[in-house]
């Protein structure tokens, strides 16, 4: 095994939001500092290369955020999808945080627009990133050029050497060749472990095995395992992730944002059976898509099947592949591989269920069905108008809660104590806030404030 | 004989189609520019849409740089280049007559060629045609048969372009237009707000993905320049006819006074222009035009400093030779307006105007 030449003040494992936040954070203090990536440089940047927006509280109007966002209610609002799952000290100081972060962000190059076009109900709460997250590891990768970070791509850390309360150093491969990685102080900013397929299986059942990855694969969770192993605290249910619906046809790695539907609502939803299964109008879409990845995980062959006709297909953002189009119920449910005769039946009761009212798409209008075992309960419009569509839906996976459990200060601790030079940011120890759900661009969020934290302790330490 | 032969590859417009369907679907990129919120307003886009939208595309790269869907990831986007394609395709399909559109869009040698051939043309004029007297250059070729030579050769280029943009108007799809469209396509390209990246720090065209304001600089003192020098000649022309006052002019005259700022900025520009162009990359355009554009902002350079020289040698007899020169770059410009990269002035500022008649881009679902 070969030695990097010189010994860092820091080593920063991962090359994301939360690693580059670190990272800049260093340097900025004075600290020699190297990036380990393990992407190649065209996939760097991890999850954040497909997110879009951070959220942020805010006393007042700032760009470009309008009105006010406070601590309050952005606690309200993550204690309603964690259900009460999450350190509430911590957070308080990342909402309190955010606030900060953002002329931060802007300082080191990141730009932001107004809320994004079909996202509108963001634009109190949730500030855009100009040309979306891959923009923002770009600014972040240019910063930290400028500020002398060394940064290593196709850099894969296999193992965190670990002496008492200290870490010593870091056995990694990059570009295939084993390289130690000598430093003073470390950060791990590696994601979760969502990309390694066998892991989730095992934690998930092998149906996991049908899901998509929304994201990189190269979050697989070497570090996390490897950390774990040696016996630091974890924090999150280890067997969940979260998983959206998404269009089935998208790539099993990376498909990223374009493989969303929006079409549920005004769709109805079969699996492999031709029959429904749960109440597409329960409420408004950006409160209702995460529950539909465990709904369609938990359908024989982890697949749906979205049915709309001619009245709806304009009602929802673009599809990044077209829709199966036929022009009777038959054709189409042939065209999908369903059962013919099962989709008319389901159909044909949906339609005698439906009832005369007015039909309202971006409010819930209580046009319900009546008299069905799976009721719908908001835009029930009968499937009449040819040309019908379909489009197959699957669970994609967007993040795992297993992580590294950190305090205030983002250090990782071990059973005897806290681990002196170590510290975690990012997906790999955002199951310490995040327990469970998710809430939009809160990711980013846990990101920038820990990334921040971690880099300044980091160079604190070993100045 | 494999049958992948005689599968024929996409056209431009059907993988610019490919491209953008998959950029609807995500539209993080609808802060750069005019293209991604014009995008949104439909869901499925006819050739016409295309040729549109790449007529809107300034090529600032911003877009490309920021995408998750690069190669190597399997969606393999690069909309700066599928637009460029389709924008070129777009000019060539349009003028008129087509095969000189092809010819010289392309291939800088032929813009070479040409000049060589004018050269020869206006030498032989100047032995054959040489007046009995005249002050200045029109000591060397009479004013009357300049006009006589430039005045075709001006016109007629412009109106071909008239009816190629005519025919664009009707692919388009471009609806009535109202002073306030105009007013607004204009303010765009006065400032090329497109290429401000849309946080004024410019674009992505030759620092990778770092900002830079340099092309729309560059590009700036050309346009501004070209106007200067434009507006020198019309008004060195009224004054000749209108008030009687012929060539040569003093250096604190109204031509002067436009001309030489103008032709200093046009040579600039083409410096600079030539210059970024060097250092882009050239696989987020279309590379298949490549040398015509280079072959174009040189003959704009060259127009601009021959002009300059013209000026500086005033009363020596390096007048004469350069005189043939400067009239000869001048003419093959004009000549090829319809046939090259100057013709993107015209199919820009049309899709500005188009673009500015549309309603405002509304979001999908809210």
């Amino acid at each position: 095994m070969k030695d990097w030449p010189e010994t860092f003040d820091l080593a920063v494992v991962g090359g994301g939001n939360a690693a580059l936040c670190a990272a800049i954070t260093a340097a900025e203090a004075g600290a020699s500092v190297l990036i380990l990536e393990g992407a190649p440089k065209t996939y760097r940047g991890g999850n954040s290369r497909h997110t879009r927006n951070f959220r942020c509280m805010h006393k007042g109007p700032m760009f470009p955020l309008t009105d006010a966002y406070e601590e309050e209610e952005y606690l309200h609002d993550l204690m309603l999808v964690t259900k009460g799952k999450t350190d509430e000290g911590l957070a308080r100081m990342a909402i309190r945080s955010s606030e900060e972060c953002l002329p931060w962000m802007m300082a080191h190059g990141v730009r932001f627009q107004p809320s994004l076009s079909g996202t509108l109900s963001l634009s109190r709460t949730n500030a855009f990133f100009l040309g979306g997250g891959k923009a923002l590891v770009n600014a972040y990768y240019n910063t930290a050029e400028d500020l002398g970070v060394k940064v290593a791509y196709d850099a894969q850390v296999t193992h965190v050497h670990r002496e008492g309360d200290r870490i010593t150093h870091l056995d990694t491969e990059i570009a295939g060749r084993p390289v130690t990685v000598k430093a003073r102080a470390f950060v791990l900013a590696s994601g979760g472990f969502q990309a390694d397929i066998d892991w989730l299986a095992r934690a998930w059942g092998p149906s996991a095995r049908n899901f998509l990855i929304r994201g990189t694969p190269y979050n697989r969770g070497v570090v996390l395992r490897d950390m774990l192993d040696q016996g630091a605290e974890s924090v999150g249910d280890p067997t969940q992730c979260h998983a959206v619906a998404i269009d089935g046809r998208a790539p099993k790695y990376d498909g990223g944002i374009v493989t969303r539907l929006d079409c549920v609502p005004f769709s109805i939803v079969l699996n492999t059976n031709g029959e429904r299964f749960y109440n597409e109008g329960e409420d408004v879409w950006p409160k209702r898509y995460a529950i539909w990845g465990r709904l369609v995980a938990a359908q024989p062959d982890q697949v749906g099947f979205a049915l709309i006709d001619a009245k709806s297909i304009d009602l929802f953002m673009p599809s990044v592949f077209p829709p199966v189009k036929a022009d009777t119920i038959e054709e189409l449910a042939d065209k999908m591989g369903l059962d013919p005769q099962a989709v008319r039946a389901t159909v044909d009761g949906f339609n005698a269920a439906c009832r005369p009212g007015k039909f309202h798409p971006t409010e819930l209008d209580g046009l319900a069905t009546e008299g069905l075992d799976v009721p719908k309960t908001n835009w029930a419009r009968p499937l009449d108008t040819p040309p019908y569509y379909g489009y197959q839906l699957r669970p994609g996976v967007t993040f795992t809660y297993l992580g590294l459990k950190v305090d205030a200060h983002a250090q990782v601790h071990s059973a005897e104590g806290s681990i002196r030079n170590l510290w975690a940011a990012g997906e790999i120890m955002a199951g310490s806030i995040l327990g469970q759900g998710y809430l939009a661009g809160f990711g980013m969020t846990i990101g920038t404030v820990f990334g921040r934290i971690a880099g300044k302790e980091a160079a604190a330490h070993v100045a | 004989m494999s049958l992948d032969l005689i599968i024929p590859a996409p056209s431009a417009t059907d993988e610019a189609r490919r491209q953008i369907e998959i950029c609807n679907a995500c539209r993080y990129c609808e802060g750069f520019c005019a293209v991604f919120p014009a995008m949104t307003r439909q869901k499925s886009f006819a050739d016409g849409d295309l040729t549109q939208l790449a007529n809107l595309c300034h090529n600032c790269r911003g877009c490309y740089y920021a995408c998750q869907y690069t190669a190597p990831h399997e969606f393999a986007l690069n909309i700066p280049a599928a637009l460029a394609e389709v924008r070129v395709e777009s000019w060539e399909r349009l003028a008129r007559p087509q095969a000189l559109a092809r010819l010289f869009q392309t291939h800088g040698v032929a813009m070479a060629g040409l000049l060589v051939v004018a050269l020869a043309v206006f030498f032989w004029a100047l032995g054959a045609l040489r007046p009995v007297e005249g002050a200045g250059f029109y000591a060397h070729l009479a004013h009357n048969t300049l006009v006589a030579i430039f005045a075709p050769a001006f016109v007629l280029p412009l109106l071909l372009i008239a009816l190629s943009v005519r025919d664009y108007w009707r692919e388009v799809g471009g609806g009535r237009v109202r002073l306030a469209h105009l007013l607004r396509a204009f303010d765009s390209a006065a400032r090329m707000k497109n290429l401000s990246g849309g946080h004024g720090e410019g674009c992505n065209f030759e620092k990778g993905d770092r900002f830079s304001d340099r092309r729309r600089v560059f590009h700036q003192l050309m346009m501004y320049g070209f106007l200067l020098c434009f507006a020198s000649t019309s008004s060195a022309t009224l004054m000749h006819y209108l008030l009687g006052l012929e060539a040569p002019y003093a250096l604190i005259s109204v031509p002067k006074l436009l001309g030489v700022p103008g032709g200093l900025m046009m040579a600039v520009g083409a410096v600079g222009l030539g210059w970024l162009k060097l250092r882009a990359d050239r696989s987020l355009g279309a590379a298949r035009v490549w040398g015509g554009e280079m072959a174009f902002v040189l003959l704009l350079g060259a127009v601009a400093l021959t002009g300059l020289g013209l000026y500086v040698a005033t009363g020596s007899a390096l007048v004469g030779p350069l005189l043939a020169v400067h009239l000869s770059t001048v003419m093959v410009l004009f000549l090829l307006m319809p046939f090259s990269k100057m013709v993107h002035g015209f199919y820009r500022l049309a899709a500005l105007v188009a673009e500015a008649g549309q309603p405002a881009p509304s979001s999908a679902n809210e």
